[in-house]
């Protein structure tokens, strides 16, 4: 499957399955379009409203905005130190959140013990965190990594936790008159059987963090994009705020993409109703 | 019906030996008697089908066989040692087939060998075995969602076989499947049977098919479950297609009927349908 395709068929979520391929190319050939439409008329009432004098700034000036912070390497280092903190945070969060998840689910004790703090903190808007968060770690990564890691890990552990606990019942009783002890059983049934619910945590925990990334990087971060629309807004650069916003809205729809791809490899073997 | 084909296990000859077995369930504070002190003896080779009314506890005793549960008094015994839990000796067929929907066809039917410690290449050449038993060669490398209900069953018949159980334990696998593809799968079963004679514990609801392939039918009563009635089908194997139509075989099925639908004296709505259905 072509990426394109990939994206084309997820943009329907709903559609059927068995569906014949003339009617399926031609279904995608016409949203493709549409979409095409949709971006194309978004961007022209853009541009008309900021020429008819609302405060914007035009489609043109902020392409040519975006130039000149490409060329001169501002824009990639923003991303960069971004796209570092939303990933460093991302991966430990989901590293944590997996086994934590599985933890809860398949032991009686370890979900006594720890889902009352998980329920309680999860309730807390990680950005909640961030004054707590610079008292403790200061105003280096730390903090900022940290209430990522936060929002990343609640979204994952709960998903997790769900994934096993809903494991149908008739497959661990399949596998114990297999033959399976505890362990296989979790190796060979309980992961398996978790995956989508995991990568489902994963792509709403991804979203979290990269939500979560530009007020962590309020506190006083020397780079990230973030920084440069806060430092926009002082000097009222509605261009530059333009910039970071597109590129927060780019980046966060392919690292989504990617993740969703990672999910219809992983996941295809399930039946969809 | 007095007479009985193998003649109904008595003693140390069981293979299987159910003594005694209450098993209670808590439901909200309220206890609800799914067996009541049932006993029954199974001989080797023997094809059992158990029918009756739901709620009369049959899918809990097959779980109790295959020690997926523990019985609140008595015990299940199987040659001779008490039940504990799953044992490599006795093959679960589920109704809702539980085949692993990640894996293949193939590796569906590996997973036991697997678990069993087998090397890869044993373990498909053992796989390919069962999976040209069933039928399935050609779908040797689908995935569970790809396949019919009745190639489903096919796969997890395969999948039990491969590690060899010599006691089967099937708990209405045909319910879920349509009559033409449940009368197939029937013959098969009984190809296969006759031909390494395994102990076979049927649970179904469906009399006809009870009364096709055991060599005795247990039928079991609700509330609370118990075996209400044993009925030996004294009728020669390999069963046929005109043997369903034979007064032999009317006469036998409509003895189970009655036992089934007629337990208590005041609920005899149900009736007798014409002949058969498949």
């Amino acid at each position: 499957m072509t990426a394109t395709e990939a994206i084309a068929t997820v943009g329907l979520p709903g559609a059927p399955v068995k569906k014949t391929p003339k009617t399926g190319a031609k279904n995608r050939k016409l949203l493709l379009t549409l979409n095409i439409v949709s971006v194309v008329a978004g961007v022209l009432l853009w541009w008309a409203l900021s020429l008819a004098g609302f405060r914007l700034p035009t489609p043109v000036a902020v392409v040519e905005r975006a130039g000149s912070l490409v060329a001169s390497g501002t824009l990639l280092t923003d991303i960069s130190a971004s796209l570092t903190r939303v990933l460093i945070g991302f991966a430990l969060g989901t590293l944590v959140a997996i086994p934590v998840g599985f933890l809860m689910g398949w032991y009686t004790i370890a979900r006594g013990l720890i889902e009352p703090w998980v329920q309680f903190f999860r309730t807390i808007p990680p950005l909640a965190i961030i004054p707590l968060a610079i008292v403790l770690m200061g105003i280096g990564e730390e903090p900022k990594i940290f209430v990522i890691f936060l929002a990343a890990f609640f979204a994952c552990v709960i998903s997790t936790f769900q994934g096993v606990v809903n494991v149908d019942r008739t497959l661990i009783n399949a596998a114990r008159v297999l033959g399976s002890k505890d362990g296989g059983i979790f190796l060979r049934v309980v992961v398996p059987a978790s995956t989508p619910f995991i990568l489902v945590g994963m792509r709403v925990g991804l979203g979290a963090s990269w939500s979560t990334l530009v007020a962590a990087e309020l506190i006083a971060a020397q780079q990230g994009l973030g920084f440069r629309m806060q430092q926009a807004q002082m000097y009222y650069d509605l261009p530059t705020i333009f910039v970071g916003l597109i590129t927060i809205g780019i980046l966060g729809l392919l690292m989504d993409r990617v993740l969703l791809f990672a999910e219809r490899k992983l996941t295809g073997w399930q039946e969809r109703r | 019906m007095t007479a009985s084909f193998t003649g109904a296990a008595q003693g140390i000859d069981a293979r299987i030996s159910v003594q005694g077995i209450t098993k209670t369930f808590d439901l909200g504070g309220e206890q609800f008697v799914a067996l009541d002190n049932v006993s029954l003896d199974i001989a080797d080779n023997e094809f059992v089908t158990v029918v009756g009314p739901s709620g009369c506890g049959k899918s809990t005793l097959m779980n109790l066989l295959a020690g997926l549960d523990e019985p609140t008094s008595g015990k299940a015994v199987v040659d001779g040692k008490v039940v504990t839990g799953p044992g490599p000796d006795r093959g679960v067929i589920f109704q809702q087939y539980a085949l692993f929907p990640w894996l293949t066809v193939r590796k569906n039917v590996e997973f036991g060998l697997k678990t069993a410690g087998l090397g890869a290449k044993k373990r498909r050449e053992k796989a390919e075995h069962f999976i040209e038993m069933v039928g399935l060669s050609e779908f040797a490398d689908a995935l569970p969602k790809m396949l019919s209900g009745g190639m489903k069953q096919r796969c997890a018949i395969a999948r039990a076989y491969a590690v060899d159980p010599t006691i089967l334990l099937m708990d209405e696998p045909f319910g879920a499947l349509d009559a033409l593809t449940r009368v197939k799968l029937q013959e098969q079963l009984l190809d296969t049977w006759s031909q390494d004679k395994r102990t076979v514990v049927f649970i179904t609801h469906d009399v006809d098919e009870a009364v096709f392939l055991a060599n005795r039918v247990v039928v079991m009563a609700a509330r609370p479950g118990r075996i209400f009635d044993i009925v030996d089908v004294d009728l020669p194997y390999p069963r046929t297609e005109e043997m369903r139509l034979s007064p032999e075989f009317t006469a036998l099925r409509n003895r189970v009927w009655h036992s089934v639908y007629h337990q208590n004296t005041g609920t005899s709505a149900v009736s007798t349908p014409s002949i058969l259905t498949a």
